[in-house]
């Protein structure tokens, strides 16, 4: 059935098999390979995208659910020649080594500041009325739906911190 | 997964009698779990009923409580300031759950409708009685116990349900508000939604075919501190091996039965003056001993009292 | 052959004047990895849209196909065809090899009705879809006849036997020291079956030019996955080209050819038309390989002061009943401490399990895992400190040998570790600091991993306009070898990064062995360096032959390379020029490196010390790491980023092994209960807590030409004994039974009356 959803800021209309996740549409139809199927699941992050600014696990959600949305992919954060500060602070604290979780990490990540700049709760705090101040344990918290089997959490860790330390 | 037909519900009665008329229908909201389970081919609906965008997504002031639509996720429940000041239970039992993308498209409905976790459910190569009735529990003889019931548990079934939200929703007294394919709209206990295995862990509500929830009920939060506390085995992002929630004398038990458990006696217990200690104990000597969850009765009986020492310390909505 | 005293004249890698070795630069290929723009074996460009493959898989242990019935499938929307063993095209037998050249015999897929493990290939579907495919794989219709098998690890320890071609390693008179020894420790270790859960499944892309295919697949080895699969299709292996480029993570689980390599190239022959196949995160557990489970029983004797006269380590562990592979996981402790009564050796158990085979540090991960422990229940024993008592059995010569170390840093690690750890704050007595609802404890371990140099070749060529491209047939499974690599080529022939361009990942490179055994950046290195060395020579000789250059003429032993440009003292002019000019063809030549004659005369390895604080709940028994620094020497470093982030990553892997990692089998099925993300728990962000390490300066002159050693593996080596040892020193809990989940230690804390 047809589809249309807004990709990196450009309409994009498809016709697939209502079993295509969103996540395969993106790679398979749209060639857009940067969001990764790494257990097709929901359990390790890598296919992570913004939908309508919000992080979800792109391989649980069909993409006829998503007729009208607004998706944004790894491709759509920033270019080798001009990356989103998330990326580059990625790049320059070497906070991956496959690549493979990394675009699920950088999505993630980007998600992640943005639910915290709104205040959202995570599990860490002492009361979930407060506050947030986002130390190490709330990145860490924040992030662990993205796994990194390389595991460069410290690293991953230190990118985030960079970049809302330069958005405080 | 096998091929099904999609449609996105106009309203919530037509997507009731959608799903109500078509035996291979079903809802679906977040996605998370159900497609999780279609792919595996153990979940194989022929036509599915989005009702993901239907207005059930906003929080409102009922009676010095707050009524919750169905269709809010999970993410977005945690984050309301009102849940936040009156039901901190909830909101940790919410965040102590799958992942923040988890919980980005996860529904309330859909939270408490999640299926089992248990492995061998989840292995079609398996024995079980729950994707295939009659063919035998293989987590009875199994390896894994950490996730079994301890409560309420049949020889057809010992899978328990993995929600940490409906752990919080059960100790806060919460409801269901639901849609019957009749157009009547009915409320439930969250208590009393799930039903015990007995012989046919296949039905693991008492929603009727189509009946669709559209609100949960949160009644004034009771008088004294609220605690949620779950075990598991890394420090986030794991199904729990066991969890308890307590609101003032309220207890309830998570990953310990086939629905989430309120623990009649610890709370009895406790209004008759007992210790925490004293009150689990009166609890856990009543689960369904075997030779292999001793460790997993002594766990909840230590996380329970624990946690009910806590929620002296923490504030009162 | 070259002897190691080859190896110490000072070269341009070790004189490091453009400082570009050890600095600390982005990763090559960072960029494309941060913009998702890397294309991974799954994702590559192909001439035409592939038509996509998906597997059914046995669903018992042991057995026969007593009955398949495909028709199902083959009437699915879309299929485009459906293989099992009655029709499968034909493949060469198993193990057979034409070309007795090939690294890897046959490995055919579907070739007969013989199951001999849970989640084997029995069928495969095409189809023009992944959802047709995956939907058409679910039709198909199986009935086995099961048999009985070996499935379970522990119930079958009476069957082990020692592995083909080995022998115990017995020096002095263990038995009679043992007996003597005044304090001893008789314990045995137990760890599980573990999985790579590499982020990126195995995956290959196929499709045929005529006679030749090209392959892009997920592998660590290159030349290996090319001859597994001209051998398996019975082609010679100069009709396969085989490229992975880029490697979502192998740590030894894609050191080999899987079903999809071999389904694919056949599926692309069939159907005349590119073909892809992923395995399912669900099929990554059972069909390829996994870690072993080990059991490993340690006896140590030693003297009042802390000596050790008697040791032994003897690790029992299993492996596919048709695929031996042992886990020698009693090797390290070979070259570990002095000790004049020795006996060290292992047993193995044929399984009809999946394949046991290489994960990260093989032998000496699970191995390290029952001696540094037994070392800490021995310390405490004699009332010594943990570090103490191994300083104390410091060997002077490697102490199974008897050959010198080439060097050994071991003590200056677990000392200078100590101090920035604050290990002085650690009570000798265990449970003694409790901070709120968590007893804190802290333990260390120290980490030994062997260092090894195989044969590589590499190329290099220089274009006109200066550009420096090396290529060689490596890999880069996320080690950061392109990085490495472009330091070396850029270091050695006196240019700035951005002047190079490495090229790998192809078998029409020049061979390399590929990643794995951490042997990859010293060998592929080494091979690049002399690459590079090589064309110094010939643009020397280019140079000083040109009477158009203003090198002309001068003596070649005087040119030197730095900042672009070839000179002779203040006559020079640059790459680029002098290429353009003299050969604007450009100049390309090859270089080698092979193991010297004399490099095992010395005892070589890479050494470290963990330190590690964990929280234990002490109603639960949850561990939480509160924080773990390590200190490793391993020769030259290459890239200050890249190798803290192996070592880092190793010492994570190390938390996983201690705390959750662990595949359990059920004996009544054969198969992995858990065998998804969700049930195989590897740590995530928040399971690491203030987790760093540090090298120490160190150049190993023996290793190889640029001094530097492998550190991929050594970060696991002991991490998870330092883990176990806190949770000791936290709780009082000895546990030898891994991974140390809430279930444990709840049990252990219960019996120690917690």
């Amino acid at each position: 059935m047809k589809t249309t959803i807004t990709v990196n800021g450009q309409a994009r209309t498809l016709d697939v098999d209502s079993r295509t996740t969103l996540l395969d549409a993106l790679r398979e139809h749209l060639g857009l390979i940067g969001s990764k199927k790494g257990c097709d699941h929901g359990q390790c992050g890598a296919c992570t995208v913004l939908v309508n600014g919000a992080r979800i696990n792109s391989c649980l959600s069909l993409l006829v659910m998503h007729d009208g949305d607004q998706v944004t992919t790894i491709e759509g954060l920033g270019t080798a020649e001009n990356l989103h500060p998330v990326q580059q602070a990625f790049l320059e604290n070497d906070a991956f080594q496959c690549g493979y979780c990394t675009p699920g990490q950088i999505c993630s990540a980007v998600g992640m500041l943005q639910e915290a700049a709104d205040g959202w709760p995570s599990q860490v705090m002492e009361d979930v009325a407060a506050l947030v101040d986002l130390t190490e344990a709330e990145i860490r918290e924040r992030m662990s739906g993205n796994i990194c089997r390389c595991s460069a959490y410290p690293q991953i860790v230190a990118a985030i911190r960079s970049v809302a330390g330069d958005a405080a | 997964m096998r091929p099904f037909t999609y449609e996105r519900a106009a309203d919530a009665l037509s997507a009731v009698k959608a799903v109500a008329e078509n035996p291979g229908a079903k809802f679906l909201a977040g996605g998370t779990n159900l497609l999780d389970l279609m792919k595996l081919d153990i979940e194989r609906p022929t036509h599915l009923v989005d009702v993901g965008r239907l207005p059930f997504a906003g929080v409102e002031e009922v009676n010095g409580g707050l009524r919750v639509g169905g269709a809010m996720v999970n993410s977005k429940l945690a984050a309301h300031p009102r849940v936040r000041e009156l039901y901190p239970v909830l909101v940790r039992a919410l965040v102590s759950g799958a992942s923040g993308q988890l919980r980005n498209k996860a529904t309330t409905a859909g939270n408490l409708l999640q299926r089992t976790r248990c492995a061998y459910f989840y292995d079609t190569t398996k024995p079980c009685n729950k994707r295939q009735p009659g063919s035998g529990c293989s987590a009875l003889e199994g390896v894994h116990g950490s996730h079994d019931a301890i409560f309420g548990a049949s020889k057809a079934c010992i899978a328990s349900h993995p929600s940490d939200m409906a752990v919080a929703l059960t100790v806060l007294g919460a409801s269901v508000e639901t849609l019957t394919p009749s157009g009547a709209s009915r409320t439930l206990a969250v208590q009393d939604l799930h039903r015990l295995p007995g012989d046919t862990p296949q039905v693991e509500t008492d929603l009727a075919p189509g009946e669709l929830i559209t609100a949960v009920l949160l009644p004034p939060p009771p008088e004294g501190g609220q605690v949620y506390r779950k075990v598991r085995g890394r420090a986030s992002y794991a199904h729990g091996i066991a969890s308890v929630a307590v609101a003032g004398g309220r207890v309830a038990l998570g990953a310990v039965a086939h629905k989430p458990w309120r623990a009649a006696h610890i709370e009895d217990a406790l209004a008759a003056g007992a210790s925490a200690v004293e009150a689990a104990e009166a609890e856990l000597s009543k689960a369904d001993r075997s030779d292999r969850n001793a460790l997993k009765i002594a766990l909840v009986g230590r996380l329970a009292a624990a946690a009910i020492e806590e929620s002296k310390t923490r504030r009162t909505a | 052959m070259s002897s190691v005293k080859d190896w110490a004249a000072p070269n341009p890698i070790t004189e490091n004047r453009g400082g570009l070795i050890g600095k600390g630069v982005d990763r090559y290929e960072g960029r494309l990895k941060v913009t998702g723009s890397a294309p991974y074996a799954y994702e590559v460009d192909a001439p035409s849209r592939p038509a996509i493959g998906y597997m059914a898989t046995a669903a018992i242990a042991k057995g026969r196909i007593a009955r398949i019935d495909t028709k199902a499938a083959e009437a699915s929307p879309g299929v485009l065809l459906v293989w099992s063993h009655l029709n499968a095209p034909a493949q060469a037998p198993r193990g057979t090899r034409a070309n007795p050249r090939s690294q890897r015999p046959s490995n055919p897929v579907l070739a007969s009705d013989r199951i001999e493990n849970f989640g084997q290939t029995v069928a495969f579907v095409v189809a023009d879809t992944f959802e047709n495919a995956r939907a058409a794989a679910n039709l198909v219709e199986i009935e086995y006849a099961a048999e009985p098998g070996v499935v379970d690890f522990v119930a079958s320890l009476d069957q082990a036997d020692q592995p083909p071609g080995e022998e115990d390693v017995h020096i002095g008179d263990f038995p009679a020291a043992y007996a003597a020894a005044p304090v001893s420790v008789d314990e045995t270790y137990e760890s599980p079956i573990q999985n790579h859960v590499q982020m990126e499944p195995c995956a290959t892309t196929a499709w045929w030019d005529g006679d030749k295919v090209t392959v892009h697949t997920s592998i660590q080895m290159v030349k290996g996955g090319q001859h597994a699969l001209a051998e398996t299709l019975a082609i010679p292996s100069a009709d396969v080209h085989l490229l992975t480029r880029y490697i979502g993570g192998g740590f030894g689980g894609k050191g080999q050819a899987y079903d999809d390599l071999i389904l694919a190239a056949l599926g692309a022959r069939a159907l005349g038309r590119p073909v892809k196949l992923a395995y399912t995160r669900q099929q990554m557990f059972h069909g390829t390989i996994h870690r072993p489970a080990v059991s490993m029983r340690v006896r140590l004797g030693a003297q009042p002061d802390g000596r050790l006269t008697a040791f032994a380590v003897e690790a029992t562990t299993h492996c596919a009943r048709n695929a031996i592979f042992t886990e020698h996981a009693a090797n390290f402790s070979r070259n570990l401490y002095a000790a004049p009564n020795r006996l060290t050796g292992h047993r193995l158990v044929k399984m009809d399990l999946p394949g046991a085979g290489p994960m990260r540090a093989p032998g000496e991960a699970p191995g390290m895992l029952s001696l540094e422990c037994a070392m800490d229940e021995l310390a405490e024993k004699l009332g010594l400190d943990p570090i103490e008592l191994r300083i104390r059995n410091e060997p002077e010569v490697d102490p199974e040998t008897g050959k010198p170390f080439s060097v050994r840093q071991l003590v200056r690690c677990m000392r200078e570790g100590a101090a920035h750890f604050g290990w002085e704050r650690r009570k000798a007595q265990p449970r003694q600091v409790r901070d709120g609802r968590w007893l804190v404890g802290m333990g260390m371990a120290a980490a030994i991993r062997g260092n090894f140099l195989l044969p590589a070749k590499a190329g290099v060529r220089i274009d006109a306009d200066g550009i420096i491209t090396l290529r060689q047939g490596m890999t880069d499974i996320g080690t950061g070898t392109y990085t490495i690599l472009a330091q070396i080529a850029a270091e050695t022939m006196g240019v700035p990064m951005e002047q190079v361009k490495v090229e790998m990942g192809d078998s029409d490179f020049p061979p390399a062995p590929g990643s794995g055994g951490q042997f990859g950046a010293a060998t592929a290195g080494s091979a690049a360096y002399d690459a590079g060395m090589n064309l110094r020579k010939a643009l020397t000789e280019l140079a000083v032959g040109d009477p158009n250059s203003p090198l002309y003429g001068g003596p070649a032993e005087y040119v030197t390379f730095e900042n672009g440009n070839i000179a002779i003292e203040n006559r020079s002019e640059t790459l680029a020029a002098l290429v353009a000019r003299a050969a604007p063809e450009g100049v390309y030549v090859e270089g080698s490196i092979s193991p010297a004659a004399d490099a095992r005369d010395y005892s070589q390895h890479t050494y470290g010390a963990h330190f590690a604080e964990v929280g234990v709940d002490v109603v639960t028994g949850e561990v939480r790491m509160r924080k773990m620094f390590g200190v490793f020497a391993a020769g030259r470093i290459l890239n200050a980023k890249t190798a803290k982030s192996q070592i880092t990553g190793g010492m994570i892997w190390g938390v996983g092994t201690a705390l959750t990692e662990s595949n359990v089998v059920d004996p009544r099925y054969g198969s992995f209960i858990n065998q998804d993300m969700a049930g195989y728990l590897v740590p995530a962000h928040a399971d690491i807590v203030d987790l760093d390490a540090v090298f120490l300066d160190e150049a190993d002159d023996k290793a190889n030409p640029m001094g530097i050693k492998g550190v991929g593996e050594l970060g696991i080596c002991g991490a998870g004994a330092a883990v176990a040892n806190a949770i000791y020193n936290a709780t009082g809990v000895r546990l030898r039974d891994y991974p140390m989940t809430p279930e444990k230690v709840l049990a252990g804390m219960l019996a120690v009356g917690l």
